[in-house]
């Protein structure tokens, strides 16, 4: 099997929690494996996420040079280009970073690419077979690749889980030296952060989420009647905030907020793994979606097939009648 | 400005139930309702705002076969100028090496300034924009969610990052980027604009006209096969209530309330 690398992303010092999964993935394709980590960056901060990934990782490719400050996928690119020899499997997260680096990076180094994957399930000397999903989690499908000419695969974040490992003191080996200068004609600028939005879903016990089963913007008050006779707030999937139904702050997900709750109630929500990842603490969550294939159903305790705009109506009926019947 | 929009067509998931054939070699196709990538349609959206500003045409492309000119034809109703389909039977099972390198063929035919993707296809990976600026050797970005068009043949562009975080930077044209969805509001297309564009010719270009090699395309030359597809196995599974509605109402509160949900 060819040498195994794993790309580290890191911020402020600290290697992304990916790298124990991807070592896992690593593990996976060749359990006599090796992996070295590769991490690209500039000063302090570059030489304590080298430290850090000594203890898993048996080596550990230091790439610094100024221009790295930031990770810019392009210039990343360029440099991963020079040291990584012809062959070479790279495995890298499937997050915004890994979906703007690993495509062209497969290109660049004529390496098959195998995005996305959820688990490795077989492997025939060099021929691997992944899982992935397509169709926003309603189908997987099984894949096969030949990876002995190398290839460039992305994992899909909490995936693969991290193995114990026996403890090893890795190797730090400075390869600074062999990426030559970088130029980027995408430069970076600046990051703008997030707006902080009229309600702070991530401090709430209980959410009313809706998705795109929530149909219109004028049924979002459906969600919030329910929500305000819970003393919930109403929190929303992706399709909602791109149809400005909702504001971006009410987003569950990677790219938007990490929710907490105790209780939740997802409405019209099909599932998609990026929004499922902003939903943290394990809370009880109920799913009610018209589609009896939707993929919450498979992350949800309770599951209910119903329209949630004749749903949600009713239930929040039956909590007022209930909540008067204790007032009197 | 010159911008070329890469679709795909696509069953429409929020639309249908995604079932498998029997064989599980495929998803069962028959009874779907189609319809041109969410992500794709924001894009052909994007670039059409940035036309309206700065002048310029949009192209829409896409690899497929007669079937897939509707969404041409959809985007033509929307203010494509070209529609452009690119078919032969040596692209079918083309892995997204192999749809990269039919466009990019196609791209090095003519002379566009911006060329746009949907951030991914509902069957899709991300992944074909990255591959077709690697191999145009254009610079490329991933999930941009603004496009502003500065002077000196640049654009200032936005990507969403983590947490609903924004990431900006400055991008030289030519360029590839992949649109993520939000970015815009795309216009509604109505049964009259379709019928508008019913008739407008649509070119289709197969492999020697693309001057692609059968075999970097279609099976020949995908590197990663799909074996199969199957349902996944049920996570700890929801327990589902199957009673009346009135049923499942009482029962949710019942459960809500044991988790402290309700005062």
């Amino acid at each position: 099997m060819s040498r195994i690398f794993a790309y580290i992303a890191h911020k402020g010092g600290l290697a992304d929690e990916s790298a124990a999964e991807l070592l896992a993935a690593a593990r996976a394709i060749d359990a006599a494996a090796r992996p070295t980590a590769l991490v690209a960056g500039h000063g302090p901060q570059l030489d304590s996420v080298c430290d850090s990934l000594r203890s898993s990782y048996a080596e550990v490719w230091k790439i610094a040079d100024e221009s790295l400050s930031y990770p810019n996928a392009e210039l990343v690119r360029q440099a991963l280009v020079k040291v990584l020899a012809p062959g070479s499997i790279v495995l890298l997260a499937h997050d915004h970073f890994g979906i703007d680096l690993a495509p062209g990076l497969s290109i660049k180094l004529n390496a098959a690419f195998v995005p996305d994957i959820l688990q490795i399930t077989q492997i025939e000397g060099a021929a691997v077979t992944f899982v992935r999903q397509e169709f926003g989690g309603q189908v997987s499908a099984h894949v096969r690749c030949d990876v002995s000419p190398g290839a460039v695969i992305t994992i899909r974040p909490g995936t693969f889980k991290r193995a114990p490992n026996a403890p090893v003191v890795g190797l730090i080996v400075d390869k600074s030296a062999e990426i030559g200068s970088l130029s980027a004609r995408r430069r970076y600028l600046q990051t703008v952060v997030a707006e902080a939005g009229d309600v702070d879903i991530t401090k709430h016990t209980i959410l009313v989420s809706i998705g795109r089963g929530i149909q219109e913007k004028d049924n979002v008050g459906i969600a919030q009647e329910l929500a305000d006779v819970l003393g919930a707030a109403v929190s929303c999937s992706r399709p909602v905030v791109d149809a400005k139904w909702l504001e971006k702050s009410r987003q569950v997900g990677s790219s938007g907020k990490t929710v907490k709750p105790k209780v939740y109630l997802a409405c019209g929500i099909s599932g998609a793994f990026q929004h499922l990842a902003g939903i943290k603490g394990n809370p009880f969550i109920v799913a009610i979606n018209k589609n009896p294939k939707a993929p919450i159903f498979q992350v949800a305790d309770v599951g209910i097939v119903d329209d949630i705009l004749e749903f949600l109506p009713e239930l929040t009926e039956k909590i007022r009648e209930m909540q008067s019947v204790s007032a009197k | 400005m010159e911008i070329l929009v890469c679709a795909k067509r696509v069953p429409d998931t929020s639309e249908n139930e995604i079932t498998l054939n029997r064989a599980g070699s495929d998803i069962e196709r028959e009874e779907l309702v189609y319809s041109v990538n969410e992500a794709d349609n924001y894009a052909v959206e994007e670039a059409l705002q940035i036309v309206a500003k700065v002048g310029g045409n949009v192209s829409v492309v896409t690899v497929g076969d007669e079937e897939d000119e509707e969404i041409l034809r959809r985007e033509m109703a929307m203010g494509a100028s070209h529609g452009i389909l690119l078919s032969d039977p040596e692209f079918q099972m083309s892995d997204g090496r192999g749809i990269a390198a039919i466009l990019k063929a196609f791209v090095t035919q003519g002379k566009y300034d911006l060329i746009l993707t949907g951030v991914q296809a509902e069957d899709g990976a991300a992944q074909i924009g990255g591959m077709l600026a690697a191999m145009l050797d254009y610079p490329f970005a991933s999930l941009v969610n603004s496009i502003e068009v500065l002077d000196n043949y640049k654009l200032k562009i936005g990507r969403e990052i983590e947490g609903g975080n924004r990431e900006i930077s400055e991008i030289d044209l030519p360029c590839v980027l992949s649109i993520q969805t939000g970015i815009n509001e795309p216009r509604y297309v109505g049964m009259r604009g379709i019928r508008a564009v019913a008739s407008v010719p649509i070119p289709t270009l197969g492999a020697s006209d693309l001057g692609v090699d059968p075999n970097t395309v279609g099976e020949a030359g995908a590197r990663v096969k799909r074996v199969d597809y199957f349902v996944p196995a049920l996570g700890k599974g929801a327990e589902m209530l199957a009673g009346s509605r009135e049923e499942n109402i009482d029962r949710v509160l019942e459960l809500i309330a044991a988790k402290g949900g309700l005062k």
